[in-house]
C-alpha cells in the first residue's frame, strides 16, 4: 500500500540504524511523545536495531491513558441512565474505573456503543430523538477538531438531547512539565506528528529553547521514526536545540488553519488532570461558554477529580518515561490486558500493553502459564 | 417463521417436509427416522460446533456454509475423511422463510462441495428475542485416513509450519458486514471446506504432525495453542505471512493484528522438514491452498513461546488474542 | 459538509473533508476518526529516502573526520 509498505522497509531501516550508530558518540535518551510511536517502535523493534546508549522512553501520549478515572466514572454513571445512549471511541470501554468499566456497564444493560468519528455520535442523536445521547470526547489535538466539529453541528442544528463529556487534553504543556520534573532523563523529543499535522510546529520553538532541547516532529512508520531519532540524535551531538520536521508530507509549520480555528470556536483552554502525572496547567480543553448547553457536565453534574490513590501500579512513571513497562513488578504476572491494573495495559496505544503484546510476559516459566 | 413451526406439531412437520428435508436432498433423511444408520470402519473422528455468527449472511457466506465447512474442516483437522454431518437449527420466530432457504441451500451446495452428507437433524423455533435469527449446530463423522497420529503432542523440533494462503479475510468480511463500519470492501470470506488438499497431504505419503484450523484468535491463537500443548517454540516469519492489501488496510485502520483475524478456510500443516518442499508442492494444486508456503518452523525452546520475524528483521512475541478486539482512536 | 470517499488501500470509506478544502479527487490524505486532517504532499514524501542517501555520504565523510 502506497505511503506504507515503502517506509516499512527493512534494508533502508538498517541503513539508517547504521547511519545512527555512525553519529552517536554518547549516551542519549529520547522520549517519543505519541503512543502511536510507542506502538510501532515496541511492534517493529525499532529500539532493538538502535546502538546501545541510545534509549528510547515513551512518553505520555496516549489520551485513553491519561483520562482521570473520575471522568471514566462519570461516564459510567451517565451510561446508566436508562434515558442514555453513551458513545465513546473502543479503547476507551475497558479502562478501569473505579469501580468497573464501560465494558461491564454495557454488559449489565447501559447503552454504550463504540463509533468511529465524532459524527456517528450525531446520527445516533439524530435518529434517536427521545434518548439523551452523550459523546465521551476524549483525545489530543489530532481528535480535537473532529469532535470539536460535532458539538458545532450540533449548535448549527440545534440538537437538544446531544451532550459532549470532554477530557480532551494538550501535548506542549505535557513536555514542558515533563522537563520541569527534577532529574528528568529526557534530552531530546520526537513530537507527535499527526498531532502537529492539525497544530503546526511554532508552538514547540520556545519549548526547544527554553528547555535546550532538541524537538524532531516524526511520522509512524518505522522510517519515519528511525529519521526522527537520526535527526535528534545530530543536533544533540552537535549541542544544537531545534525544532526540526521529518514529517513534511504531512506537517506544515502552521498547522491545519481550518481544524485550528474550529477548535478555538469551540473549546477553551483549562487546566487538566492527567491520570498518573497530575495537574498541568493549561494543558486541557474543555467547551467554551458558548457550548455550555452542549456541556454533559452540565447537564449531569460536573466532574471532580481526587487525590489519586496509591496502587502497586507504576503506570505514572511509566508514562513519564521514567520506567519501562517491565520494571514494574506486577508487569504480565498481575497485571495483564485481560486483567489490567493500570490504564497503560488497556488501550492499544499505552506502553504497557505494547510491550506485553510484542515481547511477551511469559519470559517462560517451565510448563507454560 | 412461527412459534408454531417449532410445536411438534402439523407446522412443524410441513416446515420440515416442505423445507428443511429437500433443501439436503438426502435418502437418509427421506426415511423420516429417528436417527440415522450409517456404517463406518475403521476408527473415526466426531466433532461437534456452534455457529451463531451476526450477521448470518455475509460477503463470500453465510451461516450455512460456515456451518458445514466450519465442522469438515474440524474433522479434516484430525487427519480424518469427513462423512456424516447433522444439523441442529434453532430459528428465531419471525425469520424469514427465504433467509432459512437460503441458508439451508447454502448448507447443502457447501456439503456436496465437501462432500458429506447431511443425515439427521433437528429443528427448533424459539420466541422472538430469544436468538439471533438463527443459530445453527453441526455434528460431523469422519474416518481417519491418517497412518499416525495427527495432534500437538506429534509436533517435533524441527517440523516447517506450512500455512495454506493469505490470512484474515473472514474476520474481515464479516466486520465490514457489521452496521456501523461504513466500509465499502470487496473483502469476502475466505469460508471453504479445506478437505481436499488436507487428504492429498496425507496421500501423498507427506508425514503430517499435526493440522489445525485459524479460525477464532487467527493464526497467532493456533500458534500458541500448539506450541504450549507441544511443549515447544514455534518462529513465524511475518514478512512470508500473505495478507491481501485490502485485508492489511482494514486491520491498520481498526488497529488489529492480522495475525489474531479469523479465517474459515485457512489453515497451518505441521510436517516433516524433509517433507516441507512437497507439502506445500501438494497443496498448491488445490485452490483453496493454491498460495500455500512455509511460514515458520518449530524450535527447542521454552514451552509455548511463539515468535515472529518483523518487517524490519526484528523479532518480537506472538500472544493470543486477549478479550475481544476494539478499534483503537489514534 | 464536504465530503469524499477515501480509498484505503481497497477500503472504501466515506471521509469529512471540512478540513482540507484544497483537496481535490485524486489527492492522498492522512484521515483521522473519519476526518481528513492534511494533503499528503507527494514530493515531500520522497525526502526519507533522499535523505537517506545525503546522509549515506555525510556519514561517509563525517567518519572520515572522526
Ligand atoms: S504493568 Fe500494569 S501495573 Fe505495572 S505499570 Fe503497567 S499498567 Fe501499571
Amino acid at each position: 500500500m502506497k505511503f506504507r509498505d515503502e517506509y516499512r522497509d527493512g534494508v533502508t531501516a538498517r541503513r539508517f540504524a547504521a547511519a545512527i550508530a555512525r553519529v552517536v558518540t554518547r549516551p542519549w535518551t529520547l522520549m517519543e511523545v505519541c503512543g502511536g510511536q510507542t506502538h510501532a517502535i515496541v511492534r517493529f523493534g525499532i529500539d532493538e536495531l538502535l546502538p546501545p546508549g541510545l534509549t528510547l522512553v515513551h512518553g505520555p501520549g496516549c489520551p485513553v491513558c491519561v483520562t482521570p478515572v473520575e471522568y471514566i466514572d462519570k461516564a459510567i454513571e451517565i451510561a446508566r441512565r436508562p434515558e442514555v445512549i453513551l458513545c465513546s471511541f473502543g479503547d476507551m470501554l475497558r479502562v478501569p474505573g473505579t469501580d468497573g468499566d464501560l465494558f461491564t456497564a454495557k454488559s449489565r444493560g447501559a447503552d454504550v456503543r463504540i463509533i468511529y468519528s465524532p459524527l456517528d455520535a450525531l446520527a445516533i442523536a439524530r435518529a434517536a430523538p427521545t434518548r439523551e445521547v452523550v459523546f465521551f470526547a476524549v483525545g489530543f489535538e489530532t481528535t480535537a477538531p473532529a469532535n470539536a466539529m460535532a458539538a458545532y453541528r450540533a449548535k448549527q442544528e440545534n440538537f437538544r438531547n446531544f451532550s459532549m463529556l470532554v477530557s480532551h487534553v494538550l501535548v506542549p504543556p505535557a513536555m514542558c512539565s515533563l522537563l520541569e520534573a527534577p532529574g528528568t532523563r529526557v534530552q531530546g523529543f520526537l513530537a507527535a506528528g499527526h498531532v502537529c499535522t492539525v497544530m503546526g510546529f511554532r508552538q514547540y520553538e520556545p519549548i526547544a529553547a527554553r528547555f535546550g532541547v532538541p524537538i524532531v516532529v516524526t511520522g509512524f512508520e518505522p522510517l519515519d521514526i528511525l529519521q526522527g531519532i537520526f535527526m535528534c540524535v545530530c543536533q544533540l551531538e552537535r549541542g544544537r536545540a531545534v525544532v526540526e520536521n521529518q514529517y513534511s508530507r504531512s506537517v506544515r509549520r502552521d498547522g491545519n488553519g481550518p481544524a485550528q480555528e474550529i477548535m478555538r470556536e469551540v473549546f477553551q483552554v483549562v487546566p487538566r488532570r492527567w491520570r498518573g502525572i497530575g495537574d498541568i496547567v493549561e494543558s486541557g480543553l474543555g467547551l467554551a461558554e458558548s457550548y455550555g448547553d452542549f456541556d454533559a457536565e452540565r447537564r449531569f453534574g460536573t466532574v471532580i477529580t481526587d487525590e489519586e490513590m496509591a496502587t502497586e501500579c507504576i503506570s505514572g512513571l511509566v508514562l513519564r518515561g521514567e520506567h519501562k513497562p517491565p520494571d514494574c513488578p506486577a508487569f504480565g504476572t498481575r497485571c495483564t490486558p485481560e486483567r489490567p491494573l493500570g490504564v497503560t495495559m488497556v488501550s492499544s496505544e499505552g506502553a504497557c500493553a505494547a510491550y506485553y503484546r510484542y515481547r511477551g510476559a511469559r519470559i517462560p516459566t517451565v510448563g507454560g502459564r | 417463521m412461527q412459534l408454531a413451526h417449532g410445536g411438534g406439531g402439523r407446522a412443524m412437520k410441513q416446515l420440515i417436509d416442505l423445507i428443511i428435508r429437500p433443501a439436503f436432498a438426502d435418502p437418509e433423511l427421506d426415511r423420516c427416522h429417528d436417527g440415522a444408520a450409517l456404517a463406518v470402519d475403521g476408527p473415526v473422528a466426531f466433532t461437534t460446533d456452534s455457529y451463531v455468527v451476526r450477521p448470518i449472511i455475509f460477503p463470500g457466506g453465510d451461516i450455512g456454509s460456515l456451518a458445514v465447512n466450519g465442522t469438515v474442516n474440524d474433522l479434516a483437522m484430525c487427519g480424518a475423511r469427513p462423512l456424516y454431518l447433522s444439523v441442529g437449527l434453532i430459528l428465531e420466530e419471525g425469520l424469514p422463510i427465504d433467509t432459512l432457504r437460503r441458508v439451508l441451500a447454502s448448507m447443502h451446495k457447501a456439503a456436496s462441495a465437501a462432500g458429506v452428507r447431511l443425515v439427521t437433524g433437528d429443528t427448533k423455533v424459539v420466541d422472538h428475542g430469544k436468538a439471533d435469527r438463527i443459530f445453527v449446530n453441526t455434528a460431523g463423522l469422519g474416518r481417519i485416513v491418517a497412518p499416525t497420529p495427527i495432534g500437538p503432542s506429534s509436533v517435533r523440533a524441527g517440523d516447517a509450519v506450512i500455512l495454506s494462503g493469505d490470512i484474515g479475510r473472514h474476520g474481515i468480511a464479516v466486520m465490514a458486514a457489521r452496521e456501523g463500519f461504513g466500509f465499502e470492501t470487496t473483502i469476502e470470506s475466505d469460508c471453504a471446506a479445506v478437505t481436499n488438499p488436507v487428504l492429498a497431504l496425507l496421500e501423498e505419503g507427506i508425514a503430517v504432525h499435526c493440522l489445525r484450523d485459524l479460525t477464532r484468535g487467527g493464526l497467532a491463537s493456533a500458534a500458541v495453542e500448539i506450541a504450549e500443548t507441544a511443549g515447544l517454540a514455534i518462529v513465524l516469519d511475518e514478512r512470508a505471512v500473505p495478507v491481501r492489501d485490502d485485508v492489511a488496510a482494514a486491520c491498520e485502520l481498526l488497529g488489529f493484528d492480522p495475525l489474531h483475524v479469523a479465517n474459515e478456510g485457512r489453515f497451518i500443516a505441521f510436517v516433516a522438514p524433509e517433507d516441507a518442499d512437497r507439502a506445500v508442492e501438494v497443496l498448491r494444486h488445490h485452490p483453496v491452498s493454491a498460495e500455500a508456503l512455509v511460514a515458520g518452523w518449530v524450535e527447542h525452546g521454552p514451552s509455548g513461546r511463539v515468535s515472529c520475524r518483523g518487517a524490519l528483521g526484528v523479532m518480537r512475541a506472538i500472544d493470543m488474542l486477549s478479550g475481544e478486539q476494539l478499534p483503537r482512536i489514534c | 459538509m464536504r465530503a469524499g470517499r477515501v480509498d484505503f488501500g481497497g477500503i472504501i470509506k466515506e471521509i469529512n473533508l471540512a478540513f482540507v478544502p484544497e483537496a481535490s479527487v485524486g489527492d492522498h490524505v492522512l484521515v483521522h476518526v473519519g476526518f481528513a486532517i492534511t494533503v499528503i504532499d507527494e514530493t515531500e514524501a520522497q525526502r526519507v529516502f533522499l535523505y537517506l542517501r545525503e546522509i549515506g555520504e555525510f556519514v561517509e565523510n563525517e567518519a572520515v573526520k572522526l
